[in-house]
């Protein structure tokens, strides 16, 4: 008892909050040296120069009409020099790119090239300049802390995705996907690459830990099973109170109905 | 006294505890007063029921929570079973909370039970009065048993307000965010009151043991108080009955309370428990450890209230832009005190309808039985209206919800309602006040002409004719049995003038009953029977 | 007494003259045929129906029973401790389910005794009018007069009045004593944690920016210099909440050629970072949704929108004020540090906050 009063009182001293602070402030410093290391950027030297020239020739047929022969970007579609393998590989995976007929966001689609065709065309783009590169395996082996990534999930992303990545709404008919079947690579992409109004999280913003433990915090809300039974989509408050209307107290009228009914 | 005693021995136990009973509490002049008591029978009228028996899970599951909850605000670093919550610091509410959920067996169950069972006690309670209503049940002698009811739901929502903001979670958190903000665009006293209720600054670490005294002490122990005057009285007027052959003002009609009635209401009572059980076991509700604890600078997509606040968070979304302004160097924060001030004033509108159709009708003869809704269709309009304009507002919380699943765009979803609230609420009335007029006019059709009985013949002449067939008596007694209400005209008083009050209500007399349909008389379906009879 | 009384004849006379206002009951009426005739049911008619009904209630008991007896199986079988969500997950489903059917067993059993085996004709009870008889009525006012000529209520003037006094004023003590509930709110709402010289750091980690670390499109969130520390202690856990819930900043690069500033605030930004509060002008939710290319930020809670590169104006929704700008600039190392603190209250609006 005594001794927990002592650390107490020592922990009010205004020696000890200076000692705390200096602390904090020496341990954040080397963390964040250890942090500021760039984004892992790739010009094309991981692909081979075949890659490259397939990949060229895809983007000519399918590409340059929105993209500009040089990639250069039109009225219709953003440049895409220095955006990365890391963009090639998350719009044309997803479907979103190849893009179809203009709306207030690129949607999900099938996928429309065969992997190869996707590396290739994420070969040429690298090769255009120095962007972000396709995630190295060990950011997406979902080893990171959980706790942590959820914490910096809930400050970072929440508020538009929603706290387990049910997704939301954003101005003007745009939304933030749901993110409950988006793959570790895909997630580690976007993040790098801020696709379309979702703002970019560099490694100077998010290092490369804080992206793994964010990685394997959704990966566990993905997995886990939904514990108290049927997740009713995830979307809170007003779909329980719906559900509460219609099926529990729309359940309980029809019981009232077969009560107040006469027998035969 | 030893007749008594002798009686008790020849009947055995259950007699002898009778007799133990009313020797001391009197047990068989209760039993003799209330025994036999007629209830009329009617789906309808098991709503209250439902909100009734829905209170009681949540007493009974409240009551297992308070056993495990810890209500205090003091840090501290989970070390719980729940992965993704491991090593986070939060507050031991929120801890308990969590472990309530995963370390206490049942506890889960529990928790899901009481949220559910929330939501339906407040569910039902508004659609009983909606039932009330509709039926005009809250007309004399039954008005301020409506303002009890009603004082019973503002109650339901205080009570699930306190206790969504419990779990110190970040739904709860930024819920209590938005009531910090709306106290403190209350002119003048606004951060009196927000420093009061949080104890200093928000968030402070005080606020929510305060929410859990008076979430599980004050809150409750007023509902039980309401809830009992809401019952004596209801004794005390005997249940109303709907109109039909045998119903009068002057009885009752129905079925006894003992047996029949204990039976029906008791094993509903295990209905209403049984079905909150199967949802709260197979159906997730709140899953606080998806949202982690209260900071102030994170928010979910989809933060939205408890259904029943949702009306008051959807007026908030609704206001438009650039309300607040400034004048003599002070802020009037007019986009806060706006939907405040449609709340209340809605609120109080329900709450007095009763006086306000009372004063409007002079009717002061008592009625226990109900009016079916076409009967009167200016109160039936202005309750569609009513709840159209509700339900504006409490689509209104759910904007962002509706723009993502439904694609559209979030703000062309919100201009929508913002019209829609001005708009439906009107066009709400004016439909509904015709189809019940018509509805009226096709009853008096039935009386006068007989049901359409689907059957085709042929006349002499060639001409086809579909046979109506004439109704019973106890039919159409129901659909004859109701009272013709004529405008009041403005009058004089004593000194010869018409006051204000004179002419104010007796336009809102006009309003109410200018258009009607009379129910049809004796002479007019003798008329119609002759007419019939010279057609054929 | 006698007063209100005459009040009260006088609001009859008055409602009198509104006869007219009052329903017609037409002398032609329908006569009430009386209640319908009861309806026999089969189980009335038929000794075998009246069978087969009992067996059913009895089996919806026996349910009853066997849905407890699982409840009590389910709660030991399932553990929830050790980190299994399945075992918690089927404690909750099957304790729920058990207890769910020992519930409609007894419910559904009892309905469908009372509609099948017991009478079902309905009766009726006389219903008297709710206000009393004009003799209960009299010997109550005769209570009234009794007691107030036993006490003197009327005419014990002085009693009267002060007790009135009395009463009006006990009340009083208790209100007063709710005064503690929390400080006066001063001028606390209207200063944040920042402060010439702070260095913006990033939320959670509490690690300090550099300029050269905002990418054109990135979002840092953002507390300031010292917030983090508060939190690593318990004592000082509360105060590092309540300071967060003002200091909040979201950091944004954007083009500076899209930023639209006014003269006062040329050197607020760095080189396109602007840093803006992040406690919506509205109610107080974090305003955090940033939109890339539009530029736009969007409150999750409101749906209030306000344009970051023109000063966070209010372009949609229920917000008056801009969001407060946090004028910022780069220390001799390169880190982004405010230059002073908000030059206005940050958060929703109060009463107060220009005085």
């Amino acid at each position: 008892m005594a001794m927990t009063k002592k650390l107490k009182n020592a922990r009010r001293s205004p020696w000890a909050a200076v000692a705390a602070i200096a602390a904090g402030l020496i341990i954040t410093g080397s963390g964040y040296a250890a942090a500021t290391a760039s984004t892992p950027t790739d010009s094309g030297s991981s692909y081979t120069s075949d890659q490259v020239d397939s990949g060229h020739k895809l983007f000519l047929s399918n590409c340059a009409s929105c993209h500009g022969k040089n990639a250069e970007g039109t009225a219709n579609a953003p440049s895409l020099i220095g955006v990365g393998a890391a963009s090639v590989l998350f719009q044309v995976e997803t479907g979103r790119m190849p893009g179809q007929a203009s709306g207030p966001q690129l949607q999900v689609k099938p996928v429309q090239f065969k992997q190869a065709d996707i590396d290739a065309l994420a070969a040429w783009v690298s090769s255009l300049a120095p962007g972000p590169a396709a995630p190295s395996a060990e950011y997406l082996a979902k080893t990171g802390n959980a706790s942590r990534g959820g914490e910096i999930f809930r400050i970072n992303c929440a508020m538009c995705h929603n706290a387990v990545g049910a997704g939301g709404a954003l101005t003007g008919g745009k939304y933030a996907p749901a993110l409950t079947h988006t793959s570790a690579a895909h997630i580690y992409e976007a993040m790098v690459t801020g696709p379309q109004n979702m703002p970019v999280f560099s490694n100077s913003n998010l290092t490369l830990e804080d992206k793994t433990d964010v990685i394997t915090y959704l990966q566990q809300v993905q997995t886990n099973p939904s514990i108290g039974g049927y997740d009713l989509g995830n979307l809170g408050p007003v779909v329980e109170g719906l559900f509460a209307w219609i099926f529990m107290l729309g359940g309980l009228v029809l019981i009232t109905m077969w009560l107040g009914a006469k027998s035969n | 006294m030893t007749t008594a005693n002798n009686t008790a021995k020849k009947g055995g136990f259950l007699a002898g505890t009778a007799n133990y009973l009313d020797e001391r509490v009197g047990v068989a002049g209760i039993l003799k007063t209330f025994g036999r008591k007629v209830f009329p029978d009617h789906w309808s009228f098991m709503l209250g029921e439902v909100a009734l028996y829905s209170f009681l899970v949540l007493l009974l599951s409240g009551t297992f929570l308070t056993f495990f909850f810890q209500p205090a605000m003091t840090p501290v670093v989970y070390d719980g079973i729940y992965g993704p919550l491991k090593g986070a610091h939060m507050s031991v509410a929120y801890a308990s909370t969590i472990d309530i959920s995963f370390e206490v067996r049942g506890g889960l169950l529990m928790r899901q039970v009481h949220h559910w069972s929330a939501l339906l006690f407040v569910a039902s309670a508004g659609l009983h009065m909606l039932r009330v209503f509709f039926t005009g049940a809250f007309r004399k002698p039954r008005e301020i048993n409506w303002v009890v009811g009603f004082a019973l739901f503002v109650l339901g929502m205080a009570g699930g307000f306190t206790g969504y903001s419990l779990p110190d979670d970040l739904l709860s958190g930024n819920g209590l965010r938005i009531i910090d903000g709306m106290l403190k665009g209350v002119p003048v006293i606004g951060s009196w009151i927000s420093s009061l209720l949080f104890g200093g600054e928000f968030p402070g670490e005080n606020i929510v043991a305060r929410l859990y005294s008076l979430h599980i002490m004050l809150i409750p122990a007023l509902i039980l108080v309401f809830i009992a005057i809401h019952l004596f009285m209801v004794v005390i007027h005997k249940h109303s009955h709907y109109s039909g052959p045998g119903k009068r003002d002057d009885n009752v009609v129905g079925y006894p309370l003992a047996p029949v009635y204990v039976a029906k209401a008791g094993g509903f009572f295990f209905i209403v428990f049984g079905a909150i059980m199967l949802v709260a076991a197979t159906f997730t509700i709140n899953p606080v450890w998806n949202y982690g604890g209260y900071d102030p600078s994170p928010v979910s997509a989809g933060t939205q209230p408890d259904w029943y606040i949702g009306w008051l968070d959807g007026a908030l979304r609704l206001t438009p832009s650039h309300l607040e302004f400034e004048a003599g160097g002070y802020t009037y924060s007019m986009n806060v005190l706006l939907p405040m001030i449609v709340g209340v004033l809605f609120l109080i509108i329900v709450a007095l309808y009763p006086f306000i159709e009372a004063w409007v009708t002079g009717d002061k003869r008592e009625h226990h039985v109900l009016d079916r809704p076409r009967n009167a269709p200016t109160r039936t309009a202005i309750g569609a209206a009513g709840v159209v304009f509700y339900a504006v507002l409490w689509a209104g919380a759910a904007t962002d919800l509706i723009a993502t699943n439904f694609k559209m765009s979030l703000n062309q979803v919100l201009t929508t309602l913002q019209i829609s609230l001005i708009v439906l609420p009107v066009l709400a009335y004016y439909i509904t006040k015709r189809l019940a007029l018509s509805l009226q006019r096709k009853d008096r059709e039935i009386v006068l002409h007989g049901r359409e009985s689907g059957r085709i013949v042929r006349l002499p002449h060639g001409e086809f004719i579909e046979v109506h067939e004439e109704i019973d008596e106890y039919t159409r007694y129901k659909l004859v049995d109701f009272v013709n209400y004529e405008p009041i005209m403005a009058r004089p008083n004593a000194r010869g003038k018409i006051t204000i009050r004179g002419r104010i209500r007796a336009s809102m007399s006009r309003w109410f009953f200018e258009d009607r349909v009379t129910p049809v008389t004796p002479a007019e379906l003798e008329a119609a029977h002759k007419h019939g009879k010279e057609l054929h | 007494m006698s007063d209100k009384k005459t009040e009260l004849v006088k609001h009859d006379e008055v409602e009198h003259q509104y006869e007219a206002g009052l329903a017609k009951v037409n002398a032609d009426k329908f006569t009430d045929p009386g209640i319908e005739p009861h309806r026999v049911r089969m189980t009335d008619k038929s000794v075998k129906h009246e069978k087969t009904a009992a067996r059913q209630v009895a089996a919806l008991f026996l349910i009853s029973i066997a849905g407890s007896i699982f409840a009590i199986w389910a709660y030991f079988g399932f553990r929830v401790y050790g980190f299994d969500l399945n075992s918690i997950r089927n404690n909750a489903l099957f304790l729920g389910l058990g207890i769910s059917l020992g519930m409609f067993g007894i419910g559904i059993g009892a309905v469908h005794w009372a509609k099948t085996l017991m009478p079902d004709a309905e009766v009726s009870e006389a219903r008297h009018q709710t206000r009393g008889t004009e003799e209960t009525r009299a010997a109550a006012i005769e209570v009234i007069k009794l007691a107030n000529e036993e006490s003197g209520f009327s005419r014990r003037k002085l009693i009267r009045r002060s007790l009135y006094g009395a009463l009006a004023l006990f009340p009083i003590p208790g209100l007063v004593i709710f005064r503690d509930l929390g400080p006066n709110p001063a001028d606390k709402l209207k200063h944040t944690m920042w402060s010439a010289g702070a260095k913006l750091m990033r939320d959670p980690s509490g690690t300090p920016i550099k300029a050269s670390d905002v990418q054109v499109g990135s979002v840092f969130h953002v507390i300031p210099e010292g917030l983090a520390e508060l939190g690593e202690n318990d004592a000082t856990y509360g105060k590092m909440l309540e300071e967060k819930a003002k200091a909040a900043v979201l950091l944004v690069r954007v083009d500076p050629a899209d930023l639209k500033e006014s003269e006062a605030r040329k050197d607020w930004s760095y080189q396109g970072i602007v840093a803006y509060s992040k406690i919506c002008t509205h109610v107080g939710c974090p305003v955090a949704l940033y939109e890339q290319h539009t530029h736009h930020l969007l409150c999750p809670c409101h749906q209030s929108t306000f344009d970051l590169t023109d000063e966070c104006k209010v372009i949609f929704g229920p917000a008056s004020r801009p969001l407060p700008q946090l004028p910022i600039t780069v220390d001799a190392e390169g880190y982004l540090v405010a230059r002073s603190d908000f030059t206005e209250p940050v958060g929703p609006s109060f009463w107060d906050r220009k005085a």
